[in-house]
């Protein structure tokens, strides 16, 4: 493994340089929220530390943590795509530090790099079909007897 | 090796989850023969009927320890037992953990539930030899915090220079860690393709989707090994119950290389 997050890990050097110039330094504390569900997705970031909780917001109750994303990895993908609205919201769990991509910078260099942009791309997909296996994974309830669909 | 049941009686039962018990059996008479990590016993509960069973502790021959989820009429029988209580016992059975395969490696070990029962005492293993081994890497999945076994056990392997990292699938309001499925942790560790053993227990589809993460990560096949379950009558390859294609997995099994369990496990009906 390398100490790079995951969608720059195998990036070549010049591509990874282009993206980084559109990116910020950028830290949150503890407890805060990075984005709420439905609001605007106009950025993502990548984790250089720390731990962040992904949420659904359900009436009545507190707040469901779906997953945590930590170190390395890529927060946010939804800027990807119209509507540009976040699906869950994200606090961080302690002192996260990131670095934070502007959405529409970084999609209008994909469109005028589109080898840069293809390659970013393909791995924001890789990471989505992770997303989406994870999520399926988790609905078959592998752990109770049987390891199998709930009948 | 035995193939009748030898007395045990049990000396200490600790509850580990609602559902999990940790049994200490120790001989009433002539003992079993020493179980290396990753073997298994068929446990007796009398009257009842008879399971296969990792152990979750070696080393010491005249005491053994089992972890137990109970989910049928047998394993809850076992799970009820009481100290001075006298079950059977026969074994050891089946192909242990290739931990000489591992010697001079980093262990990355994988646990998905009550799988970790089996991986235990590799953990414990790599860390009692220092200089044999490289760095440890150890990945629990569970379903709820509650459901994590062994207490504060997984605290002291990170003290003593383990890596450990637990993620849970659905969190309660009190947890803080991770969440989401055990293979989410494959990147939050410092593992090496080139320099690592991987050893995975766990529900088959965990075991499945894991091997592929290492697998798509740069892990050959041949580096990872996997326990599977399969229903077993006489633990002696004599009945043919535990058969998975050729392989009969009380005898060739539970643990097998994944070079030659993932064929074999991609077959819908074997
Ligand atoms: C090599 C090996 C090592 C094992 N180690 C442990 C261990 O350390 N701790 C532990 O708690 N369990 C372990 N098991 C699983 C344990 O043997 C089963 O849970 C047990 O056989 C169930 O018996 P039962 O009479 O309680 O349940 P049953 O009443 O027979 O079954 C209850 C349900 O579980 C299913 N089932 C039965 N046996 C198995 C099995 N082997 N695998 C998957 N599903 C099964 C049945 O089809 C049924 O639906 C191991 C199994 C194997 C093959
Ligand atoms: S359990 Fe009888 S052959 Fe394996």
């Amino acid at each position: 493994m390398t100490g790079w997050p995951l969608l720059l890990d195998t990036l070549p050097q010049v591509q990874r340089d282009r993206l980084f110039t559109l990116a910020d330094e950028r830290d949150f504390r503890a407890g805060s929220t990075l984005f709420d569900e439905g609001d605007v997705a106009d950025r993502f970031w990548l984790i250089r530390s720390g731990e962040v909780a992904l949420d659904v917001y359900v009436p009545g109750r507190r707040a469901q943590v779906v997953e945590t994303l930590g170190p390395r990895q890529q927060l946010g993908w939804s800027w990807i795509f119209p509507p540009y609205r976040w699906h869950l919201g994200a606090r961080a769990l302690g002192p996260v530090r990131t670095w934070e991509f502007p959405a529409a910078e970084v999609r209008e260099l994909c469109m005028a790099d589109t080898e840069l942009g293809y390659e970013l791309m393909l791995r924001c997909a890789a990471l989505i079909a992770d997303r989406l296996q994870a999520t399926r994974l988790r609905l078959l309830d592998l752990y109770t007897p049987h390891g199998s669909v709930p009948s | 090796m035995t193939t009748v049941p030898l007395p045990y009686r049990v000396t200490a039962v600790s509850a580990e989850t609602a559902d999990c018990v940790s049994l200490e059996v120790t001989p009433v008479g002539r003992a079993l023969p020493e179980f290396s990590p990753g073997r298994f016993a068929m446990m007796y509960a009398f009257g009842v009927g008879e399971v296969p069973i990792s152990v979750s502790a070696t080393g010491d021959a005249h005491r053994l320890v089992h972890t137990v989820r109970a989910i049928g009429a047998v394993t809850g029988a076992l799970c009820r037992l009481r100290a001075g209580d006298v079950i059977g016992l026969r074994g050891p059975y089946g192909t242990g953990w290739d931990l000489d395969a591992a010697a001079g490696s980093d262990v990355l070990v994988v646990a998905g539930g009550i799988g970790l029962a089996p991986l235990r005492p590799v953990v414990r293993h790599v860390l009692g030899h220092p200089g044999h081994y490289g760095g440890l890497q150890v990945l629990i999945g569970a379903r709820t915090p509650e459901d994590l076994l062994y207490g504060a056990e997984p605290e002291h392997w990170r003290r003593a220079s383990a890596q450990v990292e637990v993620t849970v699938d659905r969190p309660g309001p009190g947890w803080h860690g991770s969440v989401g499925v055990v293979t989410t942790l494959l990147d939050r560790v410092d593992w090496r393709p080139d320099r690592t053993a991987a050893l995975l227990c766990g529900p088959e589809v965990m075991i499945r989707h894991t091997a592929r993460a290492l697998l798509a990560r740069g892990l050959p096949a041949r580096r990872i090994q996997v326990s599977l379950e399969r229903n077993m009558r006489c633990g002696t390859g004599h009945c043919g119950h535990c058969q998975l294609g050729p392989l009969l997995l009380c005898r060739d099994g539970p643990v097998v290389g994944y070079d030659r369990a993932q064929p074999l496990l991609a077959v819908r009906e074997l």
